[in-house]
């Protein structure tokens, strides 16, 4: 066991520490599509090789070799300071893997550097409303007519689709072929004729999900990514890096770090809430819980460094734990709050921007999407545990 | 950097989990708790010959020299087999006190003998988790006076003792004026009791002090913890073994989703674990001034989890789980006896928030 990251990694992390101390506070304070101060900085960190760190040079990434511990630092290092890591989205989080992985040379050279600097915003057409859990299930269909296909149907859960110049998106374009083998993997712009985007408000009252429905869509033949067919393939290189990083640790551990300064300013009645032990011990016992998960991202972390370590489990268990495990620290700051926990918006009243609020109800809906807690059970039992699947199901 | 067990970490739990499985499997567990035999002497002399009984013990001292980590991944072996023998006391917490505590002539006399594995030292410090009906040790002028309950590791020749400023002694089993009382519980894989001391000559451990109490039991919690790990799991296996075999309704009931999810939750809740007592064990050698918190948090979550795991794979079973046939309630007592044992978890989260400055509750 040698938890040190080495002299190596130290200076490292001393290089990202000056590089902040220096450039931190020019950053912006949130990441926004198409501003251009967040371009400006995002410019810079991949010029610096703290954003795209790993993408090639020659696709428009800082041109790093792929080093864990090293990107670990970056997140680490730019939490600890608060400032903005740069752009995420689904464009760079996923697209841009998925290209390097199963794209062909001209997709690579077209899309990942605009998508890289946030020139290129994307969005993800995945679920439909008869496929959500069961996604393979979709209908959206694409037929070939001449070079192009023509795309019908409806998305649904899609997010940043308002903003969005690009979609990728799973389409059936073999009807008669078993279900998971009859999908492609298109790319197309979301200013084509034919598509339509309709926002969904969530309840957290953001208006960020949408609607997208397709009709006599145009996309050119060479758009897709794989062969025919192939885009249940396609979207499973990273369906599961999606659903790691839904739970980060170390923001749950921040999170509980807050809560433990707000039960200490908190008075009810002129007594602290942190002199409540029936608060104490809430507080404690998601305490625990957190730490077992910041103990277990340290486990995943070292078998993807040591190939002799097996954390299977360890890693299908991290969607599950890690979301339901924010709802509930989320909920305990708003009742630590008691009835100022209600406060939204432009309450006075209101604690840390409403945030609480919003992640409780936020987390709520990363507990289902990406893979719902009870389908992570089924992935669990079939390939953690071995159990056999329902029968029947297909 | 590096977090996961070492090959030589893996072989010592596979070396001593094949001995169990070989010399100690159920029916021996059963032979032991049955006929009230006071130890499982060929099973304990098997374990020592792998080097449990000194597993913390330097080899200066005729031990192996191992780390607390190593300990609890023993630990975790010993629950999984639910070994009808002594180690928390004897193996952990009586060597951590010698080592921290005890003078060099001390450490000279008894730690060879714990390595040995024929000689067993028990450990009496619950009242520093609270004391129950009105118990207490009192030392004056070398001598002992008062009662402890829940005594560790109780059939031994000789008990480490707290007394109520957190000093420690060593008491041997034929001392004067000493009465002891073996106490019946639900996990009768591990034996425990109660001293009464009337002027009971003791030898102090002359180093020993509230802080060394608190790192004592700081290692038990940490071995009781592991041992409920490898209990939780021995559970799980077997429920899934089971779901994958017992029909119902024409189906195996593995593969009905009510089934499999109760299963994918125990697996949820306890894998996580295994990194924690991990790092607590780490974090025991290697990080002192944070180990006190951590390890209270390790066996408070651990507690649940096992007690939740217990319950549930237990249901898993249907009838059977709840029959002596298959002797599940083996496992489902241990974990109960690792969750009561040094610490119950809604006390442990007390200290655990006082040491990060939360709660200044008295206790």
């Amino acid at each position: 066991m040698d938890l040190n990251y080495g002299p190596e990694y130290e200076a490292f992390r001393e290089e990202v520490r000056a590089f902040l101390a220096a450039h931190g506070h020019e950053a912006p304070a949130r990441a926004t599509v198409k501003d251009p101060k967040t371009l400006a900085w995002q410019r810079r960190l991949i010029e610096h090789g703290y954003a795209a760190r790993s993408i090639p040079a020659q696709y428009g990434g800082a041109g790093h070799p792929y080093d864990i511990l090293k990107a670990r630092i970056v997140g680490e290092e730019f939490a600890r300071a608060g400032v903005n890591p740069g752009l995420g989205g689904q464009g760079i989080n996923m697209l841009v893997p998925t290209l390097l992985e199963v794209g062909t040379e001209e997709q690579k050279r077209r899309f990942i550097a605009p998508t890289l600097t946030g020139e290129m915003v994307w969005c993800q057409g995945y679920s439909e409303p008869g496929a959500g859990s069961d996604l393979a299930a979709l209908r959206t269909s694409a037929v070939l007519d001449g070079d192009h296909w023509v795309v019908n149907g409806q998305k649904i859960w899609t997010s940043t689709a308002h903003l969005a110049d690009w979609i990728f998106c799973l389409v059936r374009t073999e009807p008669d072929a078993p279900k998971h083998r009859g999908i492609s993997f298109l790319l197309f712009r979301m200013d084509t004729p034919g598509i339509e985007v309709r926002p969904l408000v969530d309840m957290t009252m953001n208006r960020n999900f949408n609607e997208v429905f397709f009709t006599d869509v145009r996309v050119p033949a060479g758009q897709i990514v794989g062969g025919r067919g192939e885009g249940w393939r396609v979207a499973n290189v990273i369906l599961k890096n999606e659903r790691d990083s839904l739970a980060d640790p170390d923001q749950a551990q921040a999170r509980l770090n807050a809560i433990a300064r707000i039960m200490q300013e908190e008075t009810v009645d002129g007594r602290r809430v942190a002199d409540d032990p029936v608060f104490v011990d809430r507080l404690m016992r998601l305490q625990g819980r957190a730490m077992s998960m910041q103990y277990n991202a340290l486990r995943v972390l070292s078998a993807s460094l040591n190939r002799d370590e097996d954390a299977l489990l360890a890693r299908l268990v991290v969607k599950l734990q890690g979301t339901e495990l924010r709802h509930e620290i989320e909920g305990l700051a708003i009742d630590v709050m008691g009835e100022r926990g209600l406060a939204y918006g432009s309450n006075p009243y209101v604690q840390d921007d409403g945030t609480w609020q919003f992640w409780h109800m936020f987390y709520l809906g990363l507990i289902i999407g990406g893979g719902t807690s009870q389908i992570q059970k089924n992935i669990i039992s079939e390939r953690g545990l071995g159990m056999p699947r329902e029968p029947g199901v297909r | 950097m590096q977090f996961g067990l070492s090959s030589e970490q893996k072989l010592l739990q596979d070396s001593i989990g094949q001995f169990l499985a070989d010399r100690a499997p159920l029916e021996r567990v059963r032979r032991f708790a049955e006929s009230g035999e006071a130890r499982a002497a060929d099973v304990a002399a098997g374990l020592a010959d792998l080097g449990v009984a000194g597993l913390l013990v330097p080899e200066s001292y005729g031990g192996v020299g191992l780390s607390t980590l190593d300990a609890c991944l023993v630990a975790e072996v010993l629950g999984r087999h639910v070994a009808p023998v002594a180690f928390v006391a004897n193996s952990v917490m009586v060597p951590v006190a010698l080592l921290l505590a005890g003078s060099d002539a001390q450490r000279r006399e008894w730690l060879p003998r714990i390595a040995s594995g024929a000689f067993v030292v028990g450990a009496a410090l619950a009242e520093w988790n609270g004391a129950r009906a009105g118990a207490g040790v009192v030392a004056a002028e070398g001598r002992l006076g008062g009662r402890t309950l829940h005594v560790l590791d109780f059939e031994a020749d000789a008990w480490l003792v707290a007394d109520a400023s957190g000093r420690l002694h060593l008491v041997a089993a034929d001392a004067p004026g000493l009465e002891r009382r073996r106490l019946e519980t639900v996990d009768r894989t591990r034996p425990v009791g109660e001293l009464v001391f009337d002027r009971v000559p003791a030898e102090l451990l002359p180093e020993s002090d509230a802080a060394v109490c608190r790192r004592v039991l700081d290692a038990g919690r940490a071995v009781l913890a592991a041992d409920a790990l490898g209990a939780s799991q021995a559970m799980i296996d077997q429920a899934v073994a089971y779901a994958g075999q017992r029909e119902q309704f024409g189906r195996l009931i593995g593969s009905f989703q009510a089934v499999r999810h109760l299963c994918a939750e125990m697996a949820a809740n306890l894998e996580p674990m295994r990194a924690f007592t991990w790092y607590a064990g780490h974090a025991l050698d290697a990080q002192p001034d944070d180990a006190h918190r951590v390890v209270c948090h390790l066996k408070a979550q651990m507690g649940e989890v096992g007690k939740s795991i217990a319950k549930t794979a237990t249901e898993v079973h249907g009838g059977m789980g709840f029959t002596d046939l298959l002797g599940l309630h083996y496992w489902f007592k241990r974990i109960g006896f690792d969750r009561q044992m040094l610490g119950t978890p809604e006390r442990l989260r007390v200290e655990a928030a006082r040491a990060q400055g939360l709660a200044p509750l008295a206790t």
